[in-house]
Formats: structure tokens, sequence, C-alpha cells
């Protein structure tokens, strides 16, 4: 006789607290595949923890910001913005959808480079641009956000140099109700920075001033935000149109679109409030069709947006290490994936589901990774089914960020697999073995020897 | 050990202990072992029963069994053969 | 003519001391002259009474919390849906409303009807926005602020005078009459509720309530005011009584109108010294009093549930003046098994 699934045996108090309006999170079913391919299978196979990132849903989701976009406003150009996910085949399913590269370091340049990228469509952000960097950027054509007031004087010396017209853009914040106000980044609206900077570039002459750029924040639920900043940089472009006759050409709004995931202290899941891509669209390019453009000189709307494109196309698969009790009685259950890869722990509560079959009984239970560190910590208390040790997890919407953020710590980081759109699993990046951090290191010749 | 002769649990997996008037769900497996303890099997027959029923090895289970008997402790549910019915 | 019977959902069965309407809702619902009801319970908790009350509620149903999301609320409805036909569902609660006007169009498709505010009106409403809310509307509330930062606290005294209102996002509010009574109310709100915490000028006077329908068009079906009598701890009127204040009507009218409110509605106000209403809080559900509506003759419920079907309803008019409503405790005897059904089986 084949033996029954064991599921352990627990014995849980009915709570006797008079009711209230809050509660915890029960809704669970088995995620025991991802697009076709058995969560066990790309387990056995590329071991746990793992990455796995769906080529399907990075297709879908930019069809449908795309779609969101295209069907509201005449000209519109993505940009992937590297600093998300730069595994080179994540890159490379958008630029085969057609984006741009958003890099903001000289290396992010030269991985869009590295990957086919022409410089003219790389848009150059950060604060941090070398003169080194600045000086590839400028060779290869591409566009250049300024930050701040140092990179605008670098640059008009780098054309002054090289005898060439850098292609340029600020970067600007602006006060668009929301809190935190980004105004670190690029040049202030509301003080008159922005427009002081715009005539320095246009007095000077040694730059040729192509867009306006800003990026208002990170993980923005208010869609109406954009519009507010939308018409910001609308009226700038107009100001600039009326004083010096030059064409703005494009409008570069950034990033800051929500995935999924829900942010921690939230009552209600991000998957029923946050923006869709209509609603920050709608909000967008209302408020460019509703400024004072002429027909001829409407601006192509640039948008960085990463994290709602990866995120819920990223999940990562993990192993039940252990059950334990802590000293109060909680349940807690260790799994092998610790907050060095997964750092939106901190911010999201990322949905976790088992992937295999179970029954309703559930615990309300702490989710704690493998590091030996007290902030190891996945989901402070989720409601859980029953975990064996051996089964597997699913952690959804961990596309963004993870894989860039990560740190190497106690042991290697994992594989990175992407599963086709015929469900084939690809390794996108190999697991890290010793070299990959012992092959950077150099032991002076003094410290070689020793005798224990 | 056993479970004490005042607590009452049905079927479907409720129990209620009349002294304290606090009431307690266990799951088909947890409800299984109570009855099995209190038929007297000692934890050497309920884990040989259980590995032969279920998929699971001895020492997984001897864990998780230690773990449930210690949350019986806890909840006041259970006494050992020495004591008296508190 | 035979009385068509409906089959009538309703949440919020925590008839506790900080209690929920659906109790009062289900009893105007059983007193309905153009229907007859059979009255399906949707709980979130075991112990809630409204469960055990099989005088009102026929069968109840544990539901999801909202932060389980919606989709898992609509399979769970799906479930009772089939098993009792349920013509409309009334939510009560303000946590759950967001869920059921994002899903609304999903139960028109089962055949289920609801009437509630549109997810304008509920964001508008909120606390946070409640300022900009009586600018826009020409309606008078207290000046507040959300803040952010700890340290705007200490800016607060060249805007406000003390003592204010300290009040989390949601739910929770205290008066402070200095700054480390706002610093103190501050920490613990927030983390209890989140950010913002909104800083709010304090009225003193008395408290007036006016509870009501609005049809969605900008006319208002129904408007009965109230003076709380009796408050408790907590806060909520434990006894009230109906009053003739044309003031505080025209007021209703005027939010009704220029929301062009949909659904029952609770106007929090307080009458200051200037005898001016200020309105506190606009409740997008009808009360936990909602049955002294019902006494006094506007029966808010039944109409609602009459607007939820697209019949037409006349607009109530008069209501009676001086009816009081004196709240109650009720100790039921329950055995342990109906409890032990509701908490294992979800359903009783």
């Amino acid at each position: 006789m084949e033996k029954l699934r064991y599921e352990r045996p627990i014995i849980r108090r009915l709570d006797s607290e008079m009711p209230n309006k809050f509660g915890m999170r029960t809704d669970y079913r088995p995620t025991t595949q991802i697009d076709g391919v058995p969560v066990k299978s790309l387990i056995d196979k590329f071991g746990s923890p793992l990455f796995v990132i769906s080529e399907k849903v990075l297709r879908s989701q930019y069809r449908k910001a795309r779609k969101a976009f295209t069907t509201r406003y005449p000209k519109v150009q993505f940009a992937w913005s590297y600093k998300t996910n730069y595994i080179s085949a994540v890159c490379n399913v958008f630029h085969q959808e057609g984006s741009w590269a958003e890099v903001v370091s000289g290396f992010e340049f030269q991985k869009a480079l590295g990957n086919g990228v022409k410089g003219s469509k790389i848009i150059f952000n950060g604060p941090d641009k070398s003169e080194e960097d600045l000086e590839m950027a400028i060779q290869h054509n591409a566009l250049i956000h300024i930050d701040h007031l140092e990179e605008l004087y670098t640059l008009t010396e780098l054309a002054e140099r090289h005898n060439t017209k850098p292609r340029v853009a600020i970067r600007v914040n602006m006060d668009t109700g929301v809190y935190p106000m980004w105004d670190r980044f690029g040049f202030n609206y509301e003080n008159g920075q922005a427009w002081d900077a715009l005539n320095k570039i246009l007095h000077s002459g040694r730059l040729e001033l192509v867009g306006l750029h800003c990026h208002i924040g990170t993980f923005m639920l208010s869609a109406q935000a954009y519009a507010v900043a939308a018409g910001k940089l609308a009226e700038l472009a107009i100001g600039v149109q009326r004083k010096f006759n030059h064409t703005i050409k494009y409008i570069d709004m950034g990033g800051g679109f929500t995935s999924r995931n829900t942010l921690k202290g939230a009552y209600l899941p991000g998957t029923d409030t946050n923006p869709s891509f209509d609603d920050y669209a709608e909000a967008i390019t209302t408020a460019l069709l509703n400024a004072d453009f002429s027909s001829e000189f409407l601006p192509t709307l640039v948008l960085e947006t990463g994290r709602a494109l990866v995120d819920d196309a990223g999940y990562i698969l993990g192993t039940v290490i252990s059950n334990k009790r802590s000293s109060k009685g909680k349940r807690i259950t260790i799994v092998d994936i610790g907050v060095n890869l997964m750092f939106t722990s901190f911010w999201y509560d990322h949905k976790v589901t088992p992937a295999q079959e179970f029954t309703q009984y559930t615990e309300d239970t702490t989710l704690n990774g493998p590091l030996c560190m007290n902030i190891d910590v996945l989901r402070e208390s989720v409601s859980l089914p029953l975990l064996n040790k051996g089964d597997n997890i699913v952690v959804h919407s961990v596309g963004a960020y993870n894989m860039t953020q990560w740190m190497q710590f106690i042991t290697l980081r994992p594989a990175v697999v992407m599963i086709d759109n015929d469900g084939n699993p690809h390794i996108i990046r190999e697991k890290e073995n010793l070299n990959s951090v012992n092959g950077q290191e150099r032991i002076p010749n003094h410290l070689d020897h020793f005798e224990l | 050990m056993r479970i004490k002769k005042s607590i009452a649990i049905s079927e479907s997996g409720f129990m209620f202990n009349p002294i304290t008037g606090e009431s307690f769900t266990v799951n088909p497996i947890g409800f299984e072992i109570i009855q099995m303890i209190n038929d007297g099997l000692e934890s050497a027959q309920i884990i040989e029963t259980i590995c032969k029923k279920y998929q699971i090895d001895p020492q997984t289970f001897d864990k998780d069994l230690t773990d449930f008997t210690g949350m019986l402790d806890n909840h006041h549910l259970s006494q050992h053969h020495d004591q008296e019915e508190a | 003519m035979i009385r068509k019977k409906l089959n009538i959902a309703v949440t919020g069965l925590n008839a506790i001391d900080s209690p929920g309407p659906g109790v009062a809702v289900i009893r105007g619902l059983l007193e309905a002259k153009s229907f007859d009801t059979n009255i399906i319970g949707l709980a979130y908790e075991s112990l809630e009474p409204g469960i055990y009350m099989h005088n009102l509620v026929s069968k109840t149903y544990q539901v999801p919390y909202p932060s389980a999301g919606v989709d898992n609320l609509l399979s769970r409805l799906e479930y009772i849906h089939h098993k009792e036909h349920l013509d409309v569902i009334i939510p009560n609660f303000d946590a759950e409303l967001y869920s059921y006007i994002k899903i609304e169009d999903d139960l028109k498709a089962m055949g289920i009807n609801v009437f509630l505010p549109t997810m304008t009106q509920l964001e508008e409403r909120q606390k946070i926005n409640l300022f900009d809310f009586g600018q826009k509307y020409g309606i008078r509330v207290p000046k507040s602020k959300a803040i952010f930062e700890i340290s705007e606290i200490y800016d607060l005294q060249k805007e406000f005078e003390m003592p204010v209102v300290v009040k989390g996002k949601f739910y929770d509010a205290g008066v402070a009459s200095n700054i480390d009574q706002v610093k103190s109310l501050y920490k613990k709100i927030s983390n209890k509720w989140g950010l913002p915490i909104i800083i709010q000028e304090f009225i003193s006077g008395t408290e007036f309530n006016i509870t009501g329908l609005g049809d969605g068009k900008g006319n208002t079906i129904a408007a009965v005011p109230m003076r709380k009598q009796y408050i408790t701890d907590k806060g909520k009127a434990w006894g009230g009584i109906s009053i003739a204040d044309q003031t505080m009507l025209d007021l209703t009218y005027h939010f009704v109108s220029s929301t062009k409110w949909r659904g029952g509605f609770e106007l929090e106000l307080m009458k200051d010294k200037n005898n001016e209403f200020n309105l506190l809080e606009i409740n997008p559900r009808m009360p936990a009093w909602i049955y002294l509506a019902v006494g006094v003759g506007q029966n808010i419920p039944e109409a609602l549930v009459q607007m939820a079907l697209g019949d037409k309803v006349t607009p109530f008019t008069t209501y009676s003046i001086g009816k009081m409503f004196i709240r109650y405790a009720w100790d039921m005897i329950v055995d342990i098994s109906e409890f032990q059904k509701i908490s294992t089986t979800g359903e009783l």
C-alpha cells in the first residue's frame, strides 16, 4: 500500500480574543510549477536556492506597459533600467522588445555596449559620472542626463576639449505632493535651479539640449503625482521653446511604478491597491497632451520603468531546512534563502507559497533564512501551511533589485535560470564557485605559508 | 503520558478543556496521535505506526512528535503517569 | 400581491462595545415593508455575536479578511452564492469597502447587487484628504495637516493652537495639549498604523451625527440627524435622540448633491462655540445606530436594498423627532457545539 503524504501534527488554541477588524493572511494555493516547469525539477537540476525568471512574463509585462502608453500618446520610447536587473539575458529580452538602455554608472554603460546597444540609444543617468565615464559617453554619442552643476561644468569643458557637442538633458526634481520628496538628485523646479541650469546650457551653446528628465520616487502608489511631474516638465520645455526657440525632443518620466508586491505595513495587498500601467499612462499622457505643445513639437515620452516590468517575472525557489519553536512557543521555519539574496524582504511582505500540495491547516510562522545573523528574516509573521523539512517554497515577485543588490556572504550566490517562451529553462547566470571569490584575492608572499 | 480525562475531543479535532474553558483544534494526524496516546501506546509504538502509514522517516517524526506532545503539555492538556489530574 | 423574498448577506455582526452596524442593519431589513428577507451573515471572527442570533441570521459564513486580497474574497463569495443565491450584499466595515467596490462588477455578473460609494468618493473622504475635501465642496472641516517626520511637530505651533487631535491614517486618535504629548501620540499611533500622522485642529463643542442615503445622482433619499446623549469611553454613542436641525439637514443635502454620494453614510459633526457645524469625519456606510433611523420612519437599510436592485425609491421627507435610542448589552446563552462548528467549518 502506498504511504500517505505526511503532515506535521499541530494543535492550535482557538482565539479567545474579542472579534476585531484585522487579521492574518491565509491565501494559499501551492505553486507547483512555473510556466509549466515543475518547481521540484528545477531544484533537482539547478540546486536550491534558485532564482527563476519567466521570459513570458517579462515580455507580457513590457507589452502591457507599451500598449498602455502607445494607445494614449503618439511617441513613446522605453529604456531598460539596468540597475533593476542587469543580467544580460534579461536586458536583451527588453532590447529585443525595443527598449533602449538606461544606465547609472560606467560599469552599466559598458555592460549595455557589451550587450550590443548602440551608444546613441543609451541614457546615462546618476550623480556619479567620472570624467572617463563622460568621455566614453560623449564618444558613443549617448544621452547624458546632467545631475548637478559640477557635472555641467565638466561636460562643458570636455565638449570644448574634444570639440564636440554632447547630447544632454537635465534631471529635474520637484514637489509632486508625495512624501518623501526626492530632492537630492538633479535640479529643483520650484526654487528655479532647473530653469537656471537650462539657461546656462542654452547660453553656452556647447551642449545640445535634447531632453528633460525626472524620477519622482520609487514604488509610487499615486499615479497622480506623475501628472504633476509631467505638467512641470512640460512647462519647462515650453519655456525653453519660447525663450530660445529651441525644441526639447523628449521628456523622460523616469520610473518608480509599482509591482504587485505589498509594502510592509500596508493593510490591503499590493495586488488590490497598486496602480496599473493604465493608471500611470493616463496620468502622464493626459498631462502632456493638455500642455501647450503644438503638435509638431510634441516631445517623445521616454519611460525608464524597471521594477514594474521585471519584479513579477522573478521567483526565488528554496527548501525548508528545519522547523523550530521559539522560546515563546512560536513556530519558526528556517529555509535556505537568506536576506542577502532577498534585499527586498526589508520593505515588502513577499508572497510565499509552498511548492507542494497541503491541507487547510496553517500555523503562524516566522520565516528565517540560513544566515547566522538575527536580521535574517524573510517574513516576521506569516500564516503558512505545515511545511516539512525538505519541502520547497516559492517566493514571488523578486525580479527587481535582488539580482543586482545581492551580497555574497558566507556562501556562494545561486544560479539564475530563465524559462523561455516554450518552457525550456536556460541558465543565464551560473552558480558561483570558490573561484568567483578566491579568484579576486591576492595573498602577499609573507602570508603564503603557515604551520598549525 | 495521557490526555487528561476531563478533556473532550470530537471527531472533527475540536478539543475543549472544561476546567479552563479553553478550546483547541488539532489536524487529522494530531487527532490520530491523541487517540493512540489515549489507547496507552508508548512513543516508540506511535512512531512505528505513523511511519508505516505516512511518508516520513522516524527521526523527523520523533522530533515532530516531541514538539506536539510538548505543545499538549504547554496547553495543560496532558498528564504524566505519576501526576494526579490537576 | 406576493412579496418577493430576498437573500441578503450582511457583514459587521460584531455587536460588541464598539459595534459594527450589521445587527442594526438586519433589524431594519427584517422590518422592510416592500420585501421579505432571508439574512446570511458574513463574519470574520468566530465570536461575532450576530453569528449566534438565529432569530435574525439564518446562516453565517466566515469570509477572508480584506488583507487576503480580492481574489480570495471573490472565490469565497462564489461558494456562498452557489449555496444561498444571494440577491444583495451589504458590507458594513470601512476596511472592507475598498475590496467590495473593486469587485462590484464581478458581483453584478454573478447576479449579486451592492449599493456602494464610488472609489473616488471613498478616497476623497479619507481622513488624510478630508481637509481638501472640505475646501473642494465648501464644507467647514477642522484644519488638518499630514506629517511624516517627528521633526515637523516643532513647526506645528506656528500653524495650530494647542490642544490638537493626533490621528492615525485609518484608525486611532488622541488629544494632545502640548508638544510632548503630540510626540508621544505620534510614536504610539505611527507604530501601529504607519505614516502619515494627521494633526487636526481641536474643536470643542457638542457632537452631532447624521445618517443618510444618497442615490448617486445628487438626491438625498434619507437623512436623520441625531444628538449623542451618552458616549462610551470608546467615543461610541450609547444613547441618542433624533432632532430637527435644519442646518444639519441642509449641510447633508449639500454634501449629497455636491459629491453625488452613492450609498449609506454617516457624517460626524461638532457644533462649536459659534454654533457652526464642523465636519469631523465621513463614514462611507451606515452607522451602528442606524436602527434609530428605522425607528423614526426612515428605513434606510430597506431603501438601500431597493436602490441596489434598481427599484425606484421615493425619498423620505419626514421622521419623528424626539425619539431616542438607548443601546443595551444582552447576554446570549450559546452551546459550545455552535462555537465548535463555526470555528472548525467556517459555517453555522
